[in-house]
């Protein structure tokens, strides 16, 4: 499903070309919006629960007067939304008004619009472009301008620390994900999302599913190498100095509230399912089954892809509650000293490998 | 439809360029640059140049105007939202951009266009890797090379030396 197969099938697209290509966009856009925010419903509540298992408490039970769930407090995402859009929404008398109010939309499309690349399964995807893969790593620097501005028009030294070290710190942690990203196009000789998957049919070894993370020794360090540079570029725990509550005041959204917020927030979720899609559709066989042969149709395909992708979100929240924070001296140490050498050397790796063993 | 979007896309750079150049004050212009950005390289899409599409996405938005906000941010105090720039020398400038545009104009009529291609192309990056690493090896690697003075030569002047 594209914006042009949509166009070609509206009747009226002769007489109205402007109006029907707005059409098309909008059909494509509102149900990626739709999915963003029923995912991050599912992710915050998830959150929510997983992290008070694992502190051995019980989580959110009840919603309070009228809104209680039917049972394990399940409307709890529900009531924060409906709290984040009532909220009043406040913007400070100092702040810079214009850039306060762009701010959040401009680190939301940054997140919305990598989502137009992502192969959910065989013949899920917007548009399999040609540059899939560096198509996502490229937008996902309109994030760090959107959280600069957020940060500047606050008006507020807390907010512009926040955003200085969020934007220093996603600018670093693009580059080993960048280079561990390059070793699998460098194997796939391909960049578009669906290429990079069916470069992943069949089996290796004998019994393993020919997922990039099992190729080869280079490519297994490449997904951790991606998916932890990944989790510091959302932002997250252990890698979450910028907006550590306790230091920081949360960083460049401290003026923020209500809908405003509720944006920023969105776009957090949405970043996390963005990375974990790139790594399972880069290293873990996109909507490929872990059995090669067996539950491959389309429909399987969507559940293999989406069941990765949380399994992944899955162990971002485990690491919020296992690792501590990484101060921010350490946070660029491991950047730049540990990754990227090691990103470097893969890229080395994967090549000779592909050269002598390929 | 292709008119349509192309309208859109070069309605957005051009003004946001305007922006650019007009805005009072200097982070206006850079944010406004974001969107001339963005829509150059919307630009580079129809003619099915996607790969630059994204290069120019990562250096210039991701790379050179978070560089220049960041500049912008840090030379003045970080409470003070007014930084404004006026023109100066309004005569000599008008100047040397009509003659800019005229040698433009002279220039955009004597080059020998190429005619887009209808159909998309099936491979958008092959041809420019192949050419980087064939043809153009010498200029590639002088350019890295380049660079990668720049980059020994910044660290060593924020180094501090005791």
């Amino acid at each position: 499903m594209t914006v042009d197969q949509l166009i070609d099938w509206f009747p009226i697209s002769a007489t109205w070309p402007g109006l029907t290509f707005l059409l098309a966009v909008l059909i494509c856009a509102v149900p990626v919006f739709l999915f963003i925010a029923v995912y991050a419903l599912v992710v915050i509540y998830g959150e929510l629960k997983i992290s008070s298992f694992m502190q051995d408490k019980v989580g959110p039970m009840g919603q309070g007067v009228g809104l209680h769930a039917w049972r394990w407090g399940l409307l709890q995402p529900i009531a924060d939304a409906l709290k984040l859009i009532l909220k009043e929404d406040i913007i400070p008398a100092a702040a810079d008004k214009k850039l306060f109010i762009l701010a959040p939309f401009i680190v939301f499309i940054g997140a919305f619009i990598a989502f137009s690349a992502l192969p959910f399964s065989q013949t899920l995807i917007i548009a399999d472009m040609n540059i899939g893969v560096f198509y996502i790593l490229a937008v996902s620097s309109l994030g760090v301008i959107g959280l600069i501005m957020a940060g500047w028009s606050s008006n507020n030294k807390w907010s512009l620390y926040g955003a200085m070290r969020s934007a220093a710190q996603i600018i670093s942690y693009e580059i080993p994900v960048a280079l561990s990203i390059i070793a699998v196009i460098m194997l796939t000789s391909t960049m578009s999302m669906q290429g990079i998957i069916q470069y992943q049919s069949g089996l290796i070894w004998g019994f393993l599913p020919n997922w990039l993370i099992f190729n080869n020794p280079f490519t297994f360090v490449a997904f951790f190498i991606f998916f932890i540079s990944g989790i510091a570029e959302c932002n997250r725990t252990p890698f979450d100095i910028p907006e550590a509550e306790s230091e920081l005041v949360a960083g460049a959204f401290t003026e923020y509230s209500g809908m405003r917020y509720a944006f920023f927030f969105l776009s957090e979720y949405a970043n996390m399912f963005v990375v974990a899609g790139v790594a399972a559709t880069a290293f873990l066989g996109g909507w490929q089954s872990p059995i090669p042969g067996l539950f491959n149709s389309p429909a399987w395909g969507l559940w293999w892809f989406m069941s990765k992708t949380m399994f992944l979100i899955f162990v971002m929240i485990w690491f919020r509650w296992t690792f501590p924070r990484l101060r921010v001296d350490q946070l660029m140490s491991v950047c730049w000293k540990g990754f990227t050498p090691i990103a470097l050397v893969n890229i080395f790796g994967v090549g000779i490998w592909y050269l002598t063993l390929g | 439809m292709p008119d349509f979007a192309f309208g859109l896309i070069v309605a957005i750079t051009l003004g946001s360029a305007f922006m650019v150049v007009q805005g009072k004050q200097l982070l206006y212009s850079a944010i406004a640059l974001l969107f001339t950005f963005f829509g150059v390289a919307g630009l580079y899409i129809f003619m099915w140049a996607d790969f630059m599409a994204a290069v120019q996405i990562v250096i210039y938005i991701g790379g050179i105007l978070v560089l220049l906000i960041f500049g912008i941010m840090l030379t003045n105090k970080i409470t003070s939202v007014n930084i404004s720039h006026t023109s100066l020398q309004r005569g000599a400038g008008v100047l040397v951009a009509l003659s800019v545009l005229s040698f433009l104009v002279v220039m955009i009529g004597r080059t020998p266009w190429l005619e887009k291609t209808a159909l998309e192309p099936a491979q958008t990056v092959d041809g420019i890797g192949t050419l980087l690493m064939m043809k153009y090896l010498l200029p590639f690697e002088v350019a890295s090379l380049l660079l990668l003075g720049a980059l020994i030569g910044a660290a060593m002047l924020s180094r501090n030396v005791d």
